[in-house]
């Protein structure tokens, strides 16, 4: 069984639909990108199978992890607080809103292990903070646990939510946009952190990003989403050199600065993404799409096959 | 003529203890820089985080001054001069953000934020302005009756860049205007710009940490690091066979699409 596996997720506010039909599986050790531009539904994904989920948004389907005998969508906040931390962790965006301002950040490494017991005592687990933080590579990591985290520079307080989500070894690691607030060579830092922290221990990483070239560089496999539906599937490589979904096409040709068109112009998509619940019927990509055809008025389905996938009635370069 | 010429800049903060590890000291965000920016040049500044790129970019709008060294404008020296005799400056240079949101007063219409500059220079037609800059950046206009909140991040950088349009400068100065934007609308916001500057024939000066970004638009550009220029010179040479190791390391932490794809072949 995969570490994690999410069956048809439904997300919903207010009967609008915000994300529909999504399924994927992380095996563990296995690193699986999640693209689309901003309001793609990502974050909401992401937030789902934390059970992390904002109040009015309403869930439906199923996310399992492994080594838990529950599904986590409809569990109790007791039953997720036991997994959260423990088994599953999560990287932010903004590590500032995440990280506790008042308390010193080797207390907060610390603290995460105690409330799960995975150390016996708070000595030890101090002692194991102090050890994490030289690992997710701060510099002077007995003196860096003594700081609060405005001492720390972006880039260091992104390798202390690190070191709280490895803390307790967790099957699942999930990062959202984790190096988009970073400077450019301290992203390439931690994303070489975080791709041999999780291939050190086994752990399956969902890793959300808009941008292509870090999903490149850091996953094997990549979900490209849309409109809140997966609308293509498959390994970095087919997916990247050979898309077969047109929104993934024009990612990957707005991605490519090194490329123009005949006007001397960087290739971009049409238009913008709709708010939530302003997606049209039908494909949800239609009204932003070149190759639409009246097809595309019924909604077309994400078929896979070996994890190779994509939901479109005209995919690039034809069917197959 | 050089519409701007820099010569010997220095900026010199003093600051306040905020770190453990790191004791509060004076910090050179500028130690001598200089160069010279000739009329519809497009001038990239690129260099990580810290390197001074925001600092020179203050001092050219006279937002700041200087510790020492001069910058001229048009050839009058503005290091000093107070604010009452920078008029012609904050209407012939102006400066688009990296993050739109900040820098939009969430309490005022589109309408407000783009004619503000406008009203007070005593334009004779700001309606029919405010049309042409809505269309000039792409945006539909309805738009104009509208608050900062109701666009999303592409929208809100053409937004800003209408506003530094209206006084019709001869330089727009961008700091990071494309960082915080997705793929898809960082291309899109680049052909803007690269039009923009085009159909106005304006002078460019462009920060970016990336290099790939900021060779699509400026034809000069200048590496950064600590607060000094370490290689200065064509866009496309400094691209393709960067001199100075730093400026090769800069490109290589910028992964892009075509490099990161390599590892699969
Ligand atoms: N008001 C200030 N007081 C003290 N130090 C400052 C101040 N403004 C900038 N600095 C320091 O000056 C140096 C250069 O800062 P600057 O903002 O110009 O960098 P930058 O190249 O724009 O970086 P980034 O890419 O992160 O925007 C840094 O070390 C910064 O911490
Ligand atoms: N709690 C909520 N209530 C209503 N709409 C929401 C809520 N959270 C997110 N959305 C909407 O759902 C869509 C997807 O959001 P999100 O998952 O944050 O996208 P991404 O992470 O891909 O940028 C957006 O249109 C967003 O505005
Ligand atoms: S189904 Fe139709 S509209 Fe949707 S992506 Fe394919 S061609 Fe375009
Ligand atoms: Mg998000
Ligand atoms: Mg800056």
């Amino acid at each position: 069984m995969s570490a994690l596996t999410v069956d048809s997720l439904e997300l919903s506010v207010a009967g609008i639909p915000l994300v529909t039909g999504v399924s994927f599986t992380v095996g563990a050790g296995e690193r699986v990108g999640l693209i689309g531009e901003s309001g793609s539904g990502k974050s909401l994904t992401a937030t789902a199978v934390m059970g992390l989920l904002p109040d009015e948004v309403d869930a439906a389907g199923s996310v399992r992890l492994s080594d838990v005998d529950h599904d986590l969508v409809g569990a109790t906040e007791k039953q997720l607080a036991r997994v959260r931390g423990r088994r599953m962790a999560m990287v932010f965006q903004e590590p500032m809103s995440a990280l506790n301002p008042s308390m010193r950040v080797g207390d907060q490494v610390a603290e995460i292990m105690l409330i799960h017991g995975t150390r016996p005592d708070k000595a030890t687990a101090r002692a194991a903070a102090v050890e994490l933080l030289g690992q997710v590579r701060l510099p002077e990591p007995a003196e860096t646990a003594r700081a609060y985290p405005h001492q720390l520079s972006g880039g260091q307080r992104q390798r202390v939510m690190l070191a709280i989500a490895l803390a307790n070894d967790p099957a699942v690691l999930i990062c959202d946009e984790p190096t988009t607030a970073l400077d450019v060579t301290v992203q390439a830092r931690m994303l070489e952190l975080i791709r041999t922290a999780t291939e050190e221990r086994g752990t399956a990483l969902l890793f959300i990003t808009h941008d292509l070239a870090v999903v490149a560089q850091t996953c094997e496999r990549v979900l490209v989403m849309y409109g809140g539906r997966l609308v293509e599937t498959g390994s970095v490589k087919e997916v990247f050199t050979a898309p077969k979904h047109p929104y993934t096409r024009g990612l990957l040709d707005a991605s490519d600065l090194e490329a123009v068109d005949e006007h001397g112009r960087l290739r971009t998509i049409p238009g913008a993404v709709p708010g939530a619940g302003e997606f049209p019927g039908g494909c949800v990509f239609r009204n932003r799409c070149t190759d639409a055809t009246g097809d595309c008025a019924e909604a077309p389905v994400l078929s896979e096959v070996d994890d190779r996938g994509f939901a479109c009635w005209n995919p690039v370069g034809g069917p197959a | 003529m050089n519409v701007i010429e820099v010569r010997d800049l220095h900026r010199v903060y003093r600051r306040p203890r905020t770190s453990l590890t790191v004791p509060g000291t004076r910090v050179e965000a500028l130690r001598g820089v200089s160069f010279d920016l000739p009329r519809q040049a497009r001038f990239g500044v690129v260099g990580e985080s810290g390197s001074g790129k925001s600092t020179l970019i203050r001092l050219l709008a006279a937002l700041d001054k200087p510790t020492s060294g001069t910058i001229s404008f048009q050839g009058k020296d503005i290091t000093g001069l107070p604010e009452r005799r920078l008029k012609f400056l904050r209407r012939e240079l102006q400066v688009v953000f990296q993050d739109p949101m900040g820098s939009l007063d969430p309490r005022m219409r589109v309408r407000d934020i783009i004619c503000e500059p406008l009203v007070a220079q005593g334009h004779s037609d700001p309606a029919g302005r405010l049309k042409e800059l809505l269309d000039a950046v792409g945006l539909p206009q309805q738009s104009a009756d509208r608050f900062p909140h109701q666009f999303s991040g592409g929208q809100r950088q053409r937004i800003s860049i209408a506003r530094a349009l209206a006084p019709n400068p001869s330089v727009l100065v961008a700091d990071e205007p494309v960082s915080a934007l997705d793929v898809s609308v960082r291309a899109q916001i680049l052909n803007l710009l690269a039009d923009l500057v085009e159909r106005f024939s304006l002078t460019l000066v462009f920060v970016s940490h990336d290099l790939s970004v900021v060779r699509h638009v400026c034809d000069t550009v200048a590496v950064m690091r600590s607060g000094e220029i370490v290689e200065m010179g064509a866009a496309e040479e400094i691209y393709e066979s960067p001199q100075h190791s730093y400026t090769r390391e800069l490109i290589a932490a910028v992964p892009t699409l075509r490099t990161a794809m390599r590892r699969f072949a």
